[in-house]
């Protein structure tokens, strides 16, 4: 009895020992619901994975609310010793430079491969700095890509448009005579502002899209962008375009009760609508463009949030960290991810991994995110890089509201957006002298 | 007559010291703080800086946003203080002559005092949705074609009608208590005097309710302000757009949201001196006139 009891006391005292032993890392994060689950399954398949590295996920909200509270952790020394951005904070955690460690040191310092390369041309530089170094590793990518109601479409006898004419012509009056509401969309700024200038290869801003210094002017106040705009104040006008406010859902919903037929998302939104068992057959394609303005559409830039290795950790730590980045980018779990999730896979490897194992053959649509970000690119089609850009979101969304809502004028709306973002850009670039 | 007192002086210094740190450590070390940093644009991570003397102060003044969410701010609050007033106050003093089932019905009332603001959010949400909400259907019955999140107008409505639904049962169970508290004999003095009921009411009732009201107004102004922060929060979904904001919202919205450190200590800073003069006010000026029996 008491050799027993001995025994289970050193088992139990040897067991402790080989947790100490382990080296424990958390990962704070911005994923809720199911996109929540698959996350987690990832951490904790690294951590059965090897006994070496403990990772543990937090979830802390929304995205602005997880880099918020990345951020004051930071200030206060209790950060995490991984934290997810969101594409419009980039800038801000990027040009914090000495907060982060920029993810490609950080794996060739921990013995990692890393080449560039591997990563699918649309997702590489967005959260790169100027001279290309990868500063944050993509998680979750997406793009805006065009989902249609496949039973409206064929009720009015139309395909999906492939550029805005079509749909202006042909499309939407048919769609309108079959009683549909044509369009929505649910993000704005991501969708018509910030990928029409990739899609139509127009330069977003200057400095090299604000890659090449924090000295930046946005250009919104453009004849292509604002032609956009007025045919679609005009589009909502004749019952072409329907606009349910600023929030996601208020968007998505008419889509999905089937009275909207055509809806612009994210490739990020397919897992969720797959799940939802929607009563009418859907399919997504490319984001349409303006023949207009160019004959030659180009990729999209990318949406979602990357994971950024925070700064001030020890070296076990660090290497920790590194071999979760090396675990998160192999093939497999980038392509159970983007399976469950619709995000894009981010490396080569794992798309033509999805390929091979036929799940574009089931799922057409899930496709269309990742060969858009695939098509040709432009020198506008990198990204962009601009401070304060959550407000600069806000700026549009408010003007962008009130052209929708109050019929105010796109010239008077655009040159406000401009002024008021570029007052923006010269705030943050004294934030960082 | 002696008065009573301490011996020594430093016992009561000590007795005061843990309120007086608290009261340090919480309320005027973070204001010193927040006082510095609008002065100040500074990277959210604290690496680097730039004094601006009073350019934060200036871009306010200048930005149209800015002063339209003051004016919003201003009528929101008046609104959501005048009409929680005087609803619980009609409400108060019909259910002070009620007689059977009165506790009832004063619970019944209560009640929604218990719903937390966002959570009061959440349910206008659910009341003003696009396309199922209820009070949607209701305001098309008058061809109101009522969209939350989409019309400016429509949004303030909802967000002033939320407030002072969830405002109306605190100041009903205080103007209820304080109604009480009207001796019978003062009550059935005025009846002799006065037939009509309304010259009464506005004669006796009003004036000796004047300390509740006093207190509760002071409460309702600081209530839709800054409590009515959740309600605005669930009401936009996190995303402003073209919808109102009060000056508290917009605090959080490019501060937390949009990690502009300086620009939102300099919003917080004029709040402070907001609430500084409004207490000024209330206190020299209003409280003279109010008689606590």
């Amino acid at each position: 009895m008491t050799r027993l009891s001995l025994a289970a006391a050193a088992a139990l005292s040897m067991t402790t020992g080989a947790a100490s032993a382990q080296t424990e890392i958390t990962w704070w994060h911005a994923m809720g619901g199911a996109l929540g689950d698959s996350l987690n399954q990832i951490a904790t398949d690294f951590n059965a994975s090897q006994s070496d590295y403990q990772i543990t996920p937090v979830f802390k909200g929304s995205y602005e609310e997880a880099l918020t509270a990345g951020i004051a952790a930071f200030r206060a020394g209790e950060h995490p010793n991984v934290l997810q951005v969101f594409d419009a904070g980039a800038a801000t955690v990027i040009g914090a430079v000495g907060a982060t460690i920029p993810v490609q040191d950080l794996m060739t310092q921990n013995g990692v491969d890393f080449d560039i390369e591997d990563y699918i041309s649309g997702v590489r530089y967005f959260y790169a700095d100027s001279d290309d170094k990868m500063i944050g590793m993509p998680f979750n990518s997406s793009s805006p890509i065009m989902y249609y109601n496949i039973d409206a479409l064929e009720a009015a006898g139309v395909e999906a448009p492939a550029t805005w004419e079509e749909f202006a012509e042909t499309t939407a009056p048919a769609l309108v005579e079959a009683g549909y509401i044509p369009l929505a969309q649910s993000h704005s700024p991501w969708i018509f502002v910030e990928n029409f200038m990739s899609r139509h290869n127009l330069p977003f801003a200057t400095n090299d899209n604000g890659y090449a210094g924090t000295d930046t002017e946005i250009l919104v106040d453009t004849p292509e962008l604002k032609a956009h705009w007025m045919a679609l104040q005009d589009w909502e006008e004749n019952g072409f375009y329907a606009w349910y406010g600023a929030g996601w859902d208020d968007n998505q919903a008419p889509f999905e009760e089937g009275e909207v037929a055509i809806w612009l998302g994210s490739s990020g939104s397919f897992g969720g609508l797959m799940q939802k068992d929607l009563p009418f057959e859907f399919s997504a394609t490319y984001l349409p463009y303006w023949e207009a303005i160019t004959t030659e559409p180009k990729q999209t830039f990318i949406g979602g949030a990357s994971l950024f290795a925070m700064s001030g950790k020890s070296d076990e730590e660090n290497a920790a960290t590194a071999a979760f980045f090396e675990f998160l980018t192999s093939p497999e779990v980038q392509y159970a991810w983007h399976r469950e999730t619709g995000y894009v896979p981010i490396t080569t490897a794992a798309y033509d991994m999805a390929k091979e194992d036929g799940h574009y053959d089931r799922f057409p649509a899930a496709e269309v995110g990742i060969q858009q970000l695939s098509l040709p690119a432009g020198e506008n089609t990198k990204g962009y890089r601009m401070g304060f850009y959550v407000q600069i979101r806000d700026v549009m969304n408010r003007e962008f509201g009130r052209i929708l809502s109050e019929g105010a004028n796109v010239d008077d709306a655009f040159a406000t957006i401009e002024s008021e973002s570029n007052a923006l850009l010269a705030r943050f670039a004294q934030t960082q002298n | 007559m002696k008065r009573a007192g301490f011996t020594q002086r430093w016992l009561p210094i000590l007795l005061l010291m843990p309120q007086l740190v608290i009261i340090a450590v919480f309320f005027y070390w973070p204001a010193a703080y927040g006082l510095r940093s609008s002065f100040f644009l500074q990277d959210p991570f604290g690496f680097s800086e730039t004094f601006v003397g009073f350019g934060n102060y200036l871009t306010l003044m200048r930005s149209p946003s800015y002063l339209k969410s003051a004016g919003f701010t201003v009528i929101f609050s008046v609104l959501v203080t005048f009409l929680s007033l005087a609803i619980a106050l009609i409400l108060a003093v019909k259910a002070d002559r009620v007689i059977r089932g009165a506790k009832t019905y004063r619970t019944l009332l209560m009640w929604v005092y218990a719903v937390a603001p966002p959570v009061a959010g959440v349910i206008g949400l659910i009341m003003f949705d696009q396309s199922w909400g209820p009070l949607v259907d209701f305001a098309a019955l008058f061809g109101w074609d009522f969209v939350l999140g989409v019309n400016y107008f429509d949004t303030a409505f909802a967000m002033v009608v939320v407030s002072v639904w969830k405002q109306i049962p605190v100041n009903f169970i205080f103007f209820l208590s304080g109604l009480q508290s009207i001796p019978r004999s003062v009550r059935e003095a005025a009846l002799i005097d006065n037939r009509s009921a309304s010259g009464r009411f506005w004669d006796v009732t009003f004036p000796l309710l004047a300390p509740t009201g006093f207190f509760l107004l002071i409460t309702n102004i600081t209530y839709s302000l800054f409590d009515t922060f959740g309600i605005i929060d669930t009401t936009v979904k996190g995303e402003p757009g073209n919808n109102p904001m009060t000056l508290v919202y917009k605090v959080y919205v490019d501060g937390f949201r949009g990690n502009d450190m300086g620009g939102s200590s300099a919003q917080s800073v004029i709040l402070m001196v907001l609430v500084l003069l409004m207490t000024v006010f209330q206190f020299r000026l209003i409280e003279r006139r109010i008689h606590y029996t």
